[in-house]
């Protein structure tokens, strides 16, 4: 009982939204009469929960910038798609969801290994040489599956099969309690602290020695794996998977999420990524024909504004003075005492990232090459 | 004499050209409290780089406790028992006081459990979690950081910030520590703190310190043995009374 | 033999445009330290703009020359309101931002002009003979006029007042300015020139494969990305060697029919086979974190 008490409620506060809603989809699910358009969109929400949290362990947690996450998911769509249309035909008396589980598995660690190989160059660049290195790595897996000649479908699609629509959401949403389960337990761990110590001085890690190698590639296999999961997911979600659906811009999107979520924050990416869907989906089917192209348009100031309104130098004192979280913060009156903080327990989902301008841009920080030392090193002093 | 813990040979290393440092000899005994000064640019912080392993010597070996440690990786060289400071420090800014400690404390044998354990919230994860914090809080007690632990390592004064990093190399449990100008942006009465805080380190919890320092008194007053640098080789080495006397370093700090 | 050589020139005027785009993004990245996201879309608000002007007047070059003030202008505007506000914050941020312009540029062209791909075609010279071989006119004539503005973009920084400014900001910018270069002018000057060249790629690409639509330039937006990142990004030289280069693998790899459909994957698997050898490109900087 002293137990329960103990706990940090604030810390699992996601657990239990995510799980009430996970339950109370498993109702809608029993009661089986979900229109189609309520289906498509929470079984979108959670396959956009799973890549931001998933992305989010890249971006967020270790810091490295990845364009390239749609590229997991179309590994996982297409690997887990195939295997599940061929299970299906070769054994007609196997129970679907066990196909649905095999193709789970079998497509997210095929993402997982290719997580593996793309956190190959992650050891040698950073910044935007691996954006766009990430970027590329997407879009080769692309088109390799495009024009596969027909072992994985044709330029038009994939057959894949799929479950019942009304159980769809529900099963997606316990993938997103895994997903949660997993990264946040790696994050609010001795590992998640030698992840984030990566992102913020990786000399300072290395130093203090921290396998900057072995935990890099578990970051991108582990974020792959989930990419690899929510792609099986979304080709159960329609009768053809296509190639054009895992473009550039969809990884992008996923980062748009994970930026605007707040970096480092899993609870941001959530409800970004449960905001982001919704007006999608609402501004798609309001906005008919030609009008369908003002979401586009809207999505874009709004992107504009917001990030200028949080990051634009200019504007920090209008955002002190009007931020919703200061103006909380005035009414409770609540201060950060740190006396009253169980050790390091206090700030473990909501780490700020500040990314250096140096850190980005710094082109190649391999070790042994020629580099005049000691001058620049006086500087500071 | 007690053994010998940090030992190099002929090691140097060239930029393009430049011979940044050449031909260093040093042995460092254990309990030893030894200082490396010279110049600005004499090569003191690349000595520090060439024996944590961030740049490769290009002549040379060295050895820590007889083991050739010569070209090995930063964390290898780390898990052997080398740790350091930086001089412009290198804190994980994002992260509270203690979060730093912990992080050094990340490769303890004593602390091992692995990414499935935590997954799985195995008792062993609850286990070594409370037995890292209880480690680390004792850690932070030596350089007298406890009651700030809960703070951003970024929100903390400069001198304290150079405390957390030695807190930090103390926590990767060291043979050498290397401190690079831990005194630097200190007051008087900051660097009187230090020096006892190292003292300590060195008689309490036998480690070798190497430090670099540009404060004479805080080197006289600390260090048993020093090496003097300038441009990359070595001018004179000995107790620093003798080695700080030397005609050579004397024109070297004075010109002429 | 002559395939050969038919083949690496089309690549080499293929490369010409790509390398025109390229040194947009790498200027850019060089002197404003941010990657220009929207630069592919100003090719194709370039593109449409010659396109409107040549049914209008029946002759494209007038409307590349209104292209080219049009896309300035839009450089700097766009520079003026959604980077320069940003300028100090956060890399990541100014990224997102130029990805929302990019957004903004398409969904704006498809209101205004439709998503339907609109087919000009302008002068067809056909084919003369050359040594033998038989080349598009139009192919000679993009070869030609993009090495001539090669060579014109790298005498100008290297010995006007302000190509050398350029290049002082993109080494210091804190120094220059103490130098008294104003950096704001430095940086619009830079848009615009990148905007323009991205204006006259827009003509030769439009030229070539006479289809304009709202996403025209995001892929070849991309791809010239990732040609200036091979060349090193923030090299002038490196990124018309990017632009070659992969002009030349891509002229290569569609001539062969099994080749043909993997063009942009094999485009790509070189950029990462070359960044893994050599990190900060052929000919980039290399950059060392101090310790």
């Amino acid at each position: 009982m002293k137990a329960l008490m103990n706990i940090k409620w604030k810390h699992y506060i996601n657990y239990v939204v995510v799980g009430a809603f996970t339950i109370y989809l498993a109702y809608m699910a029993f009661a089986g009469d979900m229109p189609r358009s309520q289906t498509t969109l929470y079984t979108d929400i959670g396959v956009t929960i799973i890549l931001a949290v998933s992305l989010s362990m890249v971006v967020g947690f270790l810091g490295e910038l990845s364009l390239g996450h749609a590229g997991f998911m179309c590994v996982g769509a297409y690997v887990g798609g195939k295997l599940a249309a061929t299970f299906t035909e070769m054994f007609t008396d196997l129970n679907e969801y066990i196909i649905f589980v095999i193709a789970l598995t079998v497509g997210g660690l095929a993402a997982m290994l290719c997580g593996f190989i793309i956190g190959l160059p992650a050891l040698r660049l950073r910044g935007d040489y691996l954006a766009i290195v990430t970027l590329a790595f997407g879009e080769i897996v692309r088109i390799i599956f495009l024009n596969s000649g027909g072992v994985f479908g044709d330029q038009s699609g994939m057959k894949t099969p799929r479950l019942d629509r009304q159980i769809l959401p529900f099963i997606s949403f316990i993938l997103v309690l895994v997903t949660l389960f997993v990264t946040q337990n790696i994050i609010r761990s001795k590992h998640g602290r030698a992840i984030t110590a990566i992102r913020d001085s990786e000399i300072a890690a290395k130093a203090t020695g921290i396998n900057v190698t072995k935990y890099k590639l578990m970051v991108f296999a582990i974020a792959a794996l989930f990419a690899g999961i929510a792609g099986v997911l979304s080709s159960y979600t329609e009768n053809k998977i296509q190639a054009a659906t895992y473009d550039y811009n969809y990884s992008i999107e996923m980062l748009v999420i994970v930026v605007l979520g707040g970096m480092g924050s899993i609870n941001g990416a959530i409800v970004a990524s449960v905001l982001i869907t919704y007006i999608n989906n609402v501004l798609q089917t309001q906005l008919q024909g030609n009008m369908a192209v003002l979401k586009n348009l809207i999505y874009a100031i709004v992107l504009i504004v917001i990030v200028i309104y949080n990051n634009a130098p200019a504007l920090k004192g209008f955002r002190e003075t009007y931020n919703i979280k200061n103006l909380f913060s005035k009414i409770f009156a609540k201060k950060h005492d740190p006396s009253k903080v169980h050790d390091d327990e206090a700030k473990w989902d909501r780490v700020p990232t500040k990314i250096d301008i140096d850190e980005v841009l710094s082109v190649d920080i391999q070790t042994g090459s020629p580099y005049a030392p000691d001058k620049s090193e006086k500087e500071k002093n | 004499m007690s053994k010998v813990v940090l030992k190099t040979e002929n090691l140097g290393i060239s930029f393009g050209g430049l011979k940044a440092v050449q031909d260093l000899n040093l042995e460092i005994h254990e309990g030893q409290l030894y200082g490396l000064v010279g110049p600005n640019g004499a090569g003191k912080t690349t000595v520090f780089n060439m024996i944590t392993g961030v740049y490769k010597p290009t002549t040379g070996k060295f050895w820590l406790d007889g083991e050739n440690l010569t070209g090995k990786k930063q964390e290898t060289i780390n898990h052997k028992g080398i740790a350091r400071t930086f001089q412009n420090i290198r804190l994980f800014n994002n992260m509270t006081v203690i979060r730093n400690v912990l992080v050094g404390l990340h490769n303890q044998k004593e602390f091992r459990c692995s990414m499935l354990e935590s997954i799985l919230r195995l008792p062993r994860h609850f286990k070594t979690e409370k037995a890292m914090r209880e480690r680390a809080k004792e850690i932070l007690r030596i350089v007298g950081l406890e009651e700030e632990r809960n703070n951003l390592s970024c929100s903390l004064p400069y001198g304290k910030q150079r405390k957390l990093e030695i807190a930090r190399a103390l926590a990767t449990n060291p043979k050498l520590l290397c401190l690079d100008e831990p005194a630097a942006g200190m007051n008087p009465h900051e660097t009187e703190e230090l020096m006892d805080i190292v003292r300590r380190i060195s008689s309490e919890y036998k480690i070798t310190i190497l430090l670099i320092e540009h404060d004479m008194k805080f080197v006289s007053g600390l260090c048993d043995e020093i090496t003097v640098l300038n441009f990359g080789t070595v001018l004179a080495q000995g107790t620093p009374d003798v080695a700080l006397n030397d005609p050579e370093v004397i024109k070297a700090y004075i010109g002429g | 033999m002559e395939q050969i050589i038919t083949t690496l020139i089309n690549g080499l005027s293929a490369g010409g445009t790509y390398a025109m785009i390229a040194l947009g993004y790498t200027m850019v990245y060089g002197i404003a330290k941010m990657l220009n996201f929207a630069h592919g879309d100003v090719i194709m608000v370039g593109a449409y703009t010659i396109f409107i002007f040549f049914t209008m007047l029946g002759n494209p070059l007038i409307g590349l020359l209104i292209a080219v003030v049009l896309c300035m202008l839009l450089g700097i505007t766009i520079e003026r309101l959604a980077y320069r506000p940003l300028r100090g914050a956060s890399p990541l941020a100014v990224l997102i931002t130029a990805i929302g312009v990019s957004y903004l540029l398409q969904a704006l062209a498809q209101i205004v002009f439709g998503a339907d791909i609109k087919r000009p075609v302008f002068f067809d010279f056909g084919k003369i003979s050359v040594f033998g071989l038989s080349i598009a006119v139009s192919t000679l004539i993009t070869l030609i006029a993009s090495a001539i503005i090669m060579v014109v973009l790298s005498l100008f920084v290297k010995y006007t007042r302000t190509g050398r400014a350029m290049i002082a900001v993109s080494e210091d910018r804190g120094a220059a300015e103490l130098m008294g270069i104003s950096v704001n002018k430095i940086i619009v000057i830079t848009f615009a020139i990148g905007s323009a060249l991205a204006a006259v790629a827009g003509f030769f690409m439009i030229w070539k494969a006479p289809s304009v639509s709202p996403t025209l330039g995001a892929l070849p937006g991309i791809k010239a990305f990732a040609a200036a990142v091979i060349g090193g990004i923030g090299s002038l030289p490196g990124a018309m060697l990017g632009g070659i280069l992969m002009g030349i693998v891509g002229a290569f790899s569609n001539s062969f029919e099994f080749t043909a459909p993997y063009t942009d994957a094999i485009v790509f698997a070189v950029l990462i086979l070359i960044l893994l050898v050599r990190p900060s490109g052929l000919l980039g900087k290399k950059r060392r974190e101090k310790v």
